[in-house]
């Protein structure tokens, strides 16, 4: 047994045992450890294996920064890979798994990759994958993909829910120990609305695990005072359990609340965790400093920690590491875990300064000065330390302190870089003006009266700062030490990664020497812990290498987030059903009653097909245009766009969006239009009617509706402001209906009002409001999409569905059916009309055989570039019908289109086919196609390549119009 | 980042689209000869350090497009008008300078 449970002390409650498992094991820990500790307390060190050597490993902090300890936490659906140990709160019933091992933690057979060590250097993977190049694809990579990660996700959904949350406030402190307490006590008493964030399950911070006094009382006391005094102010919002991970534009931090995480599951209506929005008008920075290790042999052992962190598991968890514990230290902090481990009991076996000459209280400990620890032996555990003049000193854990590093990471998320400060041996935050603020040892400043001091200061929004409490201040001097020069064994700088001490003069050999390339190439810096314990060490490893200086040699960049974020919590409630919003046409219901299949546009719901018992979907659609083309169908086209335009200067503004002209349209005339991009590509089409001098109504595509609309407003607002028009969607407002076919004026003459339709009230393209069903107002069109004689009827939307029952019974007598998306494709390709597979951002009006609706007397949006050469070049492809030369072949969108005799290859490429359908009409499969020079080309029989299905066939080029080229059957 | 709009006041930059540089003013003419103006203005867009006016549509507010002053070094917005009115301004602009 290497570790064990102190008789008293610690913030646990003993009254309220634990069990949990580890690896299968059961164990048992108390209210307020978190798995770690529970686990050091039972005497188990070995938590996990390193990612590349599957080296053993333990928990080497007691916090966020941890690189070793991680776990599987829970399992099925709630499993969450890579875990930190040292942040999960212990629960009754815990389940947790080590990772990257197997068969299992303690016999590991991965660990031979120890053994070819020699092999694993810095670049290994570059070095040593580069060939054969055939080997990439099928023994490589999936030999990488097996070894990457730690951890399995699981593939169940998470049971749980997570959420989003706002918060505003004055002052938002970021951590909660003596720095932020004192900034979050001064700010409230100040009247600010403040929110006080700190990661831990406790607020208190430091206090939490260092002896302190403050204002005659012990520190954890003195934050019990302020924590009280602080949950009783209106002002105050309290957030354990909640780290700060990012800092962006305009002051908004971004933070995760792990509002369930310390439960087996969520309470009922809780979320997992909370994702919070802060936006604070001052910020504060308390968020402490990170202990660095040293690097020397075996300082990966487990059982190895830094020097604060056992002194957190022995104070605040009552764990102690070992029974007998060596300290290696360049620093005070060093004497004051070996003083408190003392205290509680447990045998020091040596305190081993690498400072000769030290002002630190010594005294009744074994203090070797001047002297430096070789390497650690043991494998799996402690068992003793070897000093470089092969002293060796058993012990069964070592506690090592190789400095101080603030955490600086937020404040350097906007780009800013931290700035080194020699007399700390570190970098401190940049100046980030006075909105974010660090203080206490997030500054640098380590001494507990100037956190005091400082929290003060920075709580202060006017006037000065008050007098904060007297406190007694520990030693902390440090001097710089980050490498062992005569280590033994392995050496680790970066434990996550498996980064050695000697992988990064190596980098610098190779020539990755600055900074950014030494990260990559070694890795050291990367992965869930970010280097939060590693990067300093190495920066300053790669200083000696390079014949630089720390500061010349500068930082990685920091980035959010500071710890890792859970998938969960960033996608919120954005999951399932409720990923994206629906939306529902007003013919929905009506709809359904049909039995319609609906296919998703976007958010829309658009009625697909109607199938009859036994019906799929082609044999569905395929009746609903012979029906329709032999009687009438009703069909559902209240997704597209609908823009009301209204104003003296509507007809000039709707000259200057079209290509062709809607000045000029009668009052009481609908319009086909077709609106360019400005860069001359064509950017949507619609039929745009008149229904007034000065009204208009705009329809557009389905796809385009919003961005027709932002355009519009674009256009009118950035470009013409000068023009006196308005105009506003009312595609919601509006329901509409393609009713086709030759019953379809009969059918309609049964619900109108008044005088019945006739060729000379309502010719082609007529566009006119009427009442309908006895007094409800409508507006009918008559446009045609199918090519039959058709008319579109838009009403409120709230009676679409009444209304198209109503056609429905209208129709009955004259077979009317309600027809999808799929048989309008089939009847638009039929006739040759072009929709997204043609209006595809890639094709000019020309190319669409809309030419010559480009004016030549008026500007518009995209006339001049539209008359380039490149746009205007007889080669481009174009617009054009294709047939299968065998009747019985099946066309397919996508193939590629060839001259006979060609074989494929981009060079031959002549085109591809944009849209096909079965035509009922025609007893084939029909295609649109965009082919080189096509209508000079008709007639011309060309190959057709799927290289997707690996098929070719012969196919004839044709005019795009399929079926009923005269146009006979709009007037029938 | 929040941007404050003269509708709505300030909010989040989530409910803003982007269009890109304000500057490029679109020509006037159709001659062939302005072919190149209507190049830079469709194609050619600066990418300054430090300040610059773009186009933001606060199309998950009240609809309206705005031209934000914006510091691209240091994400600072110093400015936002109505794009109507720099529009207006701009228009006006060349015929102030012909009466002189």
């Amino acid at each position: 047994m290497t570790g064990f449970r102190l008789s008293k002390g610690g913030l646990i409650d003993r009254s309220k045992p634990l069990n949990f498992t580890f690896d299968g094991t059961a164990y048992s820990g108390f209210q307020g450890d978190t798995l770690a500790s529970a686990l050091i307390a039972s005497g188990t060190h070995l938590m996990g294996r390193s990612f590349k050597y599957h080296r053993p490993r333990g928990a080497i902090t007691a916090g966020a920064a941890e690189p070793n300890a991680l776990v599987e936490l829970r399992s099925g659906g709630r499993k969450e890979a890579n875990t930190r140990a040292t942040m999960i709160e212990l629960y009754e019933g815990l389940e947790a798994k080590s990772q990257n091992r197997w068969p299992s933690l303690r016999f590991d057979i991965g660990a031979v990759n120890s053994l070819a060590s020699a092999m694993f250097v810095a670049g290994f993977y570059y070095k040593t994958f580069m060939w054969p190049k055939s080997f990439w694809e099928k023994i490589y990579e999936p030999l990488i993909r097996k070894a990457a990660g730690l951890g399995t996700a699981s593939k169940e959904a998470d049971p749980d829910r997570f959420e989003k949350a706002y918060a505003h406030c004055d002052v938002l402190v970021i951590g909660s120990g003596p720095t932020g307490l004192m900034a979050a006590l001064t700010a409230a008493r100040g009247g600010a609305d403040v929110v006080l964030a700190d990661e831990g399950s406790a607020l208190g911070g430091s206090l939490l695990f260092d002896n302190e006094e403050i204002d005659g009382k012990s520190g954890i006391d003195w934050a019990r005072g302020v924590i009280a005094e602080l949950a009783s102010l209106k002002n105050v919002t309290l957030m354990p359990r909640t780290t700060v991970f990012g800092w962006y534009d305009d002051n908004v931090f971004g933070a995760v609340e792990r509002v369930s995480d310390h439960l087996a599951t969520p309470n009922p209506y809780e979320p997992q965790q909370r994702y919070w929005r802060i936006i604070a008008k001052k910020a504060v920075l308390a968020a402490g400093a990170e202990e660095r290790p040293i690097v020397f042999g075996g300082n990966d052992t487990p059982g190895v920690m830094t020097a604060s962190a056992m002194r957190h598991y022995s104070n605040r968890y009552a764990a102690a590491a070992g029974q007998s514990v060596a300290v290696f230290t360049s620093t005070d902090s060093g004497y004051r875990t070996a003083r408190d481990l003392a205290a509680h009991g447990v045998f020091v076996s040596a305190v081993v300064d690498t400072r000769a000459e030290a002002k630190v209280e010594g005294k009744r400990l074994p203090v070797l000065r001047g002297r430096q620890v070789a390497q650690v032996k043991g494998g799996k555990a402690v068992s003793a330390i070897e000093l470089t003049d092969h002293t060796v000193i058993s012990c069964d854990a070592v506690a090592m302190s190789g400095g101080w590093s603030p955490i600086v990471n937020l404040m350097c998320h906007r780009g800013a870089r931290p700035v080194w400060n020699d007399s700390i041996s570190g970098f401190v935050p940049p100046d980030v003006g006075g909105a974010f603020v660090a203080a206490g040892s997030a500054k640098g400043s380590f001494l507990l009266s100037d956190c005091l001091r400082e929290g003060a200061a920075a709580g202060t929004l006017k006037g000065k700062a008050p007098a904060v409490p007297k406190c007694r201040d520990e030693a902390a001097g440090v001097a710089p030490f980050w490498w062992v020069k005569d280590f033994r064994g392995k050496a680790f700088v970066d434990y996550q990664n498996d980064v050695t001490v000697k992988d990064l003069p190596l980098a610098a050999r190779e020539g990755y020497n600055h900074i950014e390339l030494a990260k990559r190439y070694t890795t050291t810096g990367m992965a869930t812990d970010q280097g939060k314990l590693g990067n300093v060490n190495a920066i300053a490893i790669l200083a000696e290498a390079t014949g630089k200086t720390i500061p010349e040699i500068g930082t990685t960049t920091f980035r959010p987030f500071y710890t890792p974020v859970s998938f969960g919590a960033l996608a919120g409630h954005s999951v399932g059903h409720h990923f994206q919003p629906v939306r529902k046409t007003p013919l929905h219901e009506w709809a359904e009653e049909e039995g319609a299949v609906f296919v998703e546009t976007g958010l829309w719901m658009r009625s697909s097909w109607f199938p009859k018992a036994g019906e799929d979907w082609l044999a569905s659609a395929s009746r609903e245009v012979l029906a329709t083309r032999n009687g009438v169908g009703l069909c559902d086209v209240s997704t597209l766009g609908k823009i009301d335009i209204q104003g003296p200067d509507a007809g000039a503004f709707l000259d200057r969006l079209y290509c062709n002209t809607f000045s000029t349209l009668a009052v009481g005339k609908a319009r086909y239009g077709l609106m360019l991009r400005e860069d001359g590509i064509v950017f949507d089409d619609g039929t745009t009617s008149r229904l007034a001098e000065d009204h208009f109504i705009m329809t557009t595509t389905t796809a385009n509706a919003a961005r027709v609309m932002s355009h519009i407003e674009f256009c009118h607002q950035a470009l013409w402001p000068d023009l006196d028009v308005t105009y506003a969607s009312v595609t919601e407002q509006w329901a509409q209906m393609a009713i086709a076919g030759p019953k379809s004026r009969d059918t309609l003459n049964r619900i109108v009002d008044g005088a019945a339709l006739t060729d000379e009230n309502t010719p082609y393209l007529a566009a006119r409001s009427l009442t309908i069903l006895g007094g409800m107002q409508a507006r009918l069109f008559r446009i045609s999409f199918s090519g039959e004689h058709a008319y579109e009827l838009a009403v409120p939307a709230d009676y679409g569905s009444q209304v198209a029952r109503s056609l429905m019974r209208a129709g009955r007598d004259f077979g009317i059916v309600p027809y999808g998306v799929e048989a309008l494709s089939m009847m638009r390709v039929e006739k040759g009309h072009v929709a997204g597979g043609e209006l595809n951002g890639t094709t000019t009006a020309a190319d669409l055989g809309l030419g010559k609706m480009m004016s030549t007397k008026k500007d518009y949006i995209g006339r001049m570039m539209a008359s380039r050469e490149g746009l205007t070049d007889a080669n481009r492809q174009c617009v054009v019908g294709i047939r299968p030369v065998d009747k019985g072949d099946r066309l397919r969108a996508g193939s590629h289109l060839l001259k006979r005799g060609d074989t494929p290859s981009m060079a031959n490429d002549q085109g591809y086919i944009s849209s096909v359908a079965w035509s009922p009409m025609c007893g084939m499969w029909l295609g649109l196609a965009l082919f080189a020079n096509g209508r000079a080309r008709i007639g011309e029989v060309v190959k057709v390549f799927d290289g997707l299905r690996n098929i070719t066939m012969d196919a004839e080029i044709c005019d795009p119009v399929h079926f009923d080229k005269e146009n006979r059957r709009l007037n029938v | 980042m929040l941007i404050t709009c003269p509708h709505c006041g300030t909010r989040p930059v989530e409910e803003f689209t982007f269009l890109g540089d304000a500057k490029p003013q679109r020509p006037t003419s159709n001659d062939p000869s302005t072919m190149e103006q209507w190049f830079d203005y469709v194609y050619l867009r600066d990418n300054p350090r430090g300040v610059i006016d773009e186009y933001a549509h606060h199309s998950g507010g009240c609809r309206t497009w705005l031209v934000v002053t914006r510091n691209t070094e240091t994400h600072e917005i110093t400015g936002t008008v109505l794009a109507s009115d720099y529009a207006a301004k701009r228009n006006e602009a060349p015929k102030k300078g012909a009466r002189k």
